[in-house]
């Protein structure tokens, strides 16, 4: 008889290639069309968060440049708005093709900048990103059909500033429906992920897209805050925290500035006793675990009926164990390095707080290198409503257990937070999964599923998560205002 | 020594393959001034109900593909036709008319995922049901393009068919069909699969009256301006119900766009599905 004896099987490592990536050593800004030094800003670099190695360096944009971005999108704004919607279309298809050609490079960079991985950035970030573009430029010449029969004009020129979660594909939720509507954008990208939004910038420019029409102006809140503040600006979209969000809002206060908000969320994942338990499991993974948790949307919140929530959970710490978590070049990674130091410190004190209030945790075991910023999957039972864990944004790749017995207690439980971005229904009863659906106060309501984007699907929150949707025609009314309103 | 140039067989294209009539008949295509300038095939009933047949197969998979990806297509091929512009300008439509045809592809390109939410949406039934409304593909789309303008007239017909997820079968254009027959050429090369667009030229009344009275065929778009077909084609089209729109040949961008959602409504069903909402 033969013993059987127990063979770990690993994975060799896959890294993916980075010859092919030209990154300069140094970016400005891209303002006018060009790439211009920085007249009272500064550079600094941006460094690679799995090894803390510098990237390249970025100009990141003071008030006069801020000025000058402004007054180079005045001038451009009305000869773009003038275009016919078809010309306009096709600068954006371009746009759409240009990011398709230079996906490997674009996905590669995300991963370098951000700490996503690959697989990520490849499968995900940058193919959604040339379909926003894609989508958006079909609705420049059919705008009309997108108003419910109103009147419209484009706002003018429109201040965005991006989150460091994902950097190019929120650029392209921002830039894509402004410029159909004949909008000239001022981007501000994240501080520690500027570089495809400059490497959009020579796109731009490859597309021949007429200068001043986009600027991409790095920089860190201190830039956001200027340029919210900025006269010459008509409209204002900002993704990012509520705290943020709510200071914007404020400092708005009777300007007649437009605002769209896309803020943070406590998003409740929902499983029912008669879900399919593993392919909830898979779902609560990349609802939590998707870009180490850095999603507004995350299923931070999972919300197990109690007479299976044993069952899940095991299942659950089980399917964790075999996370990949480690360089995010690397084509296996699942779960890549965290996207900056301070970030790390926030996910850290509320790891902490969790602990200190009585929740139980568990950490997966795992090798992370020595350099880089990392937080292994992690896992917490035993959590009240009252538990800062349960209440607070994360925004890492942690996950807070709370039961429930009856469906009116799901719901209640979703329902409270001051939050309402997303929420996830795991149930084989189509009736049970559409009532919960219709009761939840969510932006956005998966069933069976989870972290799914399509430039076709509106996306937005409710109470603190925001105001504005992003995508569809519904994406398109931001930037738009009604004539003679 | 001055070369020898490689003239080119015009061809009818059905089920993505370049074949002559079955018939093994042909027609002379003259040039503007009146000179023969090629042989072209002239298409019977048989090469109409083989277009059919491929259109059928073609239709599945073609209407089952994402509006996302049926958009990439229609822009594909808009810039094969690009590529092609200064040589079907130089032989038989005019660069104008080219430029054109190639914005009308772009422009229902952009219409593909945009259907859904323009033309359906959910009903606030007065009952505890989720119902909503969702556009579909009619099937197969039968085209009687116009004389004039022989590749606009035409495009302004196949390129809402389809965006709508819509498979077509095309009779061009019997005064200047070479146009239509680039097309084919055009398409072959970009990534419009085999079958979704097959093109005919012929003899119109004869083709059309095939066409029309083929019982496999959903829809029938005809701007060829014949008021006399026109009613031939309603007729037909009555024993089986197809959906049967008259049109002007479209002879600028803006008359091939300015009524676009009724163009795609033409040839789009409407489905409405019921789900229960609570127990």
């Amino acid at each position: 008889m033969s013993v059987r004896t127990s063979i770990v099987w690993d994975y060799a490592p896959a890294p993916e290639a980075t010859d092919h990536v030209r990154l300069r050593d140094s970016y400005g800004l891209f303002v006018g069309g060009e790439f211009r030094d920085p007249v009272d800003g500064r550079r600094e670099p941006t460094i690679n968060p799995a090894t803390e190695e510098p990237l390249a360096e970025v100009a990141w944009a003071g008030p006069k440049d801020l000025e000058a971005a402004i007054e180079a999108a005045r001038a451009a704004q009305p000869a773009w708005a003038a275009l016919p919607g078809r010309e306009r279309a096709k600068y954006l298809f371009r746009v759409a093709r240009l990011i398709q050609e230079r996906a490997r490079e674009l996905a590669v960079v995300e991963s370098l900048d951000g700490g996503k991985p690959l697989r990520e950035s490849r499968d995900v970030d940058i193919p959604l990103a040339a379909a926003h573009f894609f989508h958006y430029a079909g609705w420049a010449d059919k705008l009309r059909y997108g108003v419910a029969g109103r009147e419209v004009e484009p706002m003018g020129v429109v201040g965005q500033i991006v989150p460091w979660n994902f950097p190019l594909l929120m650029a392209a939720w921002k830039l894509a429906p402004a410029l159909a509507c004949g909008n000239a954008a001022i981007l501000k990208p994240a501080e520690t992920t500027p570089l495809t939004a400059l490497l959009l910038a020579e796109i731009c420019q490859e597309a021949e897209l007429p200068a001043g029409v986009v600027a991409i102006v790095p920089g860190d809140g201190a830039t956001g805050a200027t340029l919210v503040r900025a006269p010459g600006i008509d409209k204002i979209a900002f993704t990012g925290s509520t705290g943020v969000g709510r200071d914007i809002q404020t400092a708005l206060a009777g300007r007649d500035v437009g605002l769209t908000l896309e803020l943070g969320g406590k998003s409740a994942n929902i499983v029912f006793e008669d879900a399919a338990l593993d392919q909830a499991v898979e779902g609560i993974v990349n609802g939590i675990f998707f870009n180490q948790g850095h999603v507004c949307c995350a299923g931070s919140r999972l919300l197990i009926q109690e007479s299976v929530a044993d069952q899940v959970v095991a299942k659950l710490w089980r399917r964790m164990g075999n996370l990949r978590v480690g360089d995010p070049l690397d084509k296996n990674t699942d779960v890549g390095a965290i996207n900056s130091a301070e970030q790390l410190a926030r996910i850290e004190a509320l790891v902490a707080a969790g602990e200190e209030e009585g929740a139980v945790r568990r950490t997966v075991a795992c090798d992370v290198p020595e350099r880089g910023y990392w937080f292994a999957p992690t896992l917490f039972t035993d959590v009240s409503p009252a538990h800062r864990i349960a209440v607070e944004e994360i925004f890492g790749p942690v996950v807070s257990v709370l039961t429930f017995r009856t469906q009116a207690e799901a719901i209640e439980k979703a329902n409270n937070s001051r939050y309402g971005l997303a929420a996830g229904i795991w149930t084989d009863k189509g009736a049970k999964a559409f009532e919960v659906a219709a009761a939840l106060q969510a932006g956005v309501v998966w069933q069976n599923t989870y972290n799914h984007f399509d430039p076709t699907a509106a996306f937005g929150g409710y109470k603190e998560s925001g105001f504005g949707r992003e995508g569809g025609p519904a994406g398109l009314r931001p930037y738009l205002r009604e004539k003679g309103a | 020594m001055t070369r020898l140039s490689v003239r080119k067989t015009y061809k009818l294209w059905i089920g993505g393959a370049f074949v002559r009539s079955e018939s093994g008949r042909y027609d002379h295509a003259l040039g503007r001034d009146g000179a023969h300038v090629a042989n072209l095939p002239r298409a019977s009933r048989k090469d109409v109900r083989d277009a059919v047949a491929a259109a059928r197969k073609a239709f599945g998979p073609w209407a089952a593909r994402t509006a996302y990806n049926r958009g990439q297509i229609l822009y594909r091929a808009a810039e094969a036709l690009e590529s092609r512009a200064a040589e079907l300008a130089a032989r038989s439509v005019s660069r104008d008319e080219v430029d054109a045809a190639i914005d009308v592809l772009l422009h229902y390109a952009g219409w593909t995922d945009k259907i859904h939410p323009v033309l359906g949406g959910v009903n606030p039934v007065a009952a505890p049901f989720l119902s909503f409304s969702v556009p579909e593909p009619t099937g197969i789309v039968g085209v009687v393009a116009p004389d004039e303008p022989e590749l606009l007239g035409l495009i302004a017909e196949v390129a809402p068919a389809l965006a709508a997820g819509n498979v077509v079968v095309a009779i061009l254009s019997e005064k200047w069909p070479l146009g239509g027959l680039d097309l084919g050429e055009v398409l072959g090369v970009s990534d419009v699969p085999g079958g979704v667009v097959n093109l005919l030229s012929g003899r119109r009344g004869e083709l059309a009256q095939a066409l029309g009275a083929h019982r496999d065929l959903n829809a029938i778009l005809d701007a060829a301006g014949d008021a006399e077909l026109s009613a031939e084609l309603d007729r037909l089209g009555a024993e089986t119900i197809k959906r049967v729109r008259h049109g002007r040949p479209a002879a600028t961008y803006d008359e091939a766009v300015a009524d676009s959602l009724s163009r795609l409504e033409a040839v789009t069903e409407l489905k409405t599905a019921w789900h229960p909402v609570g127990a």
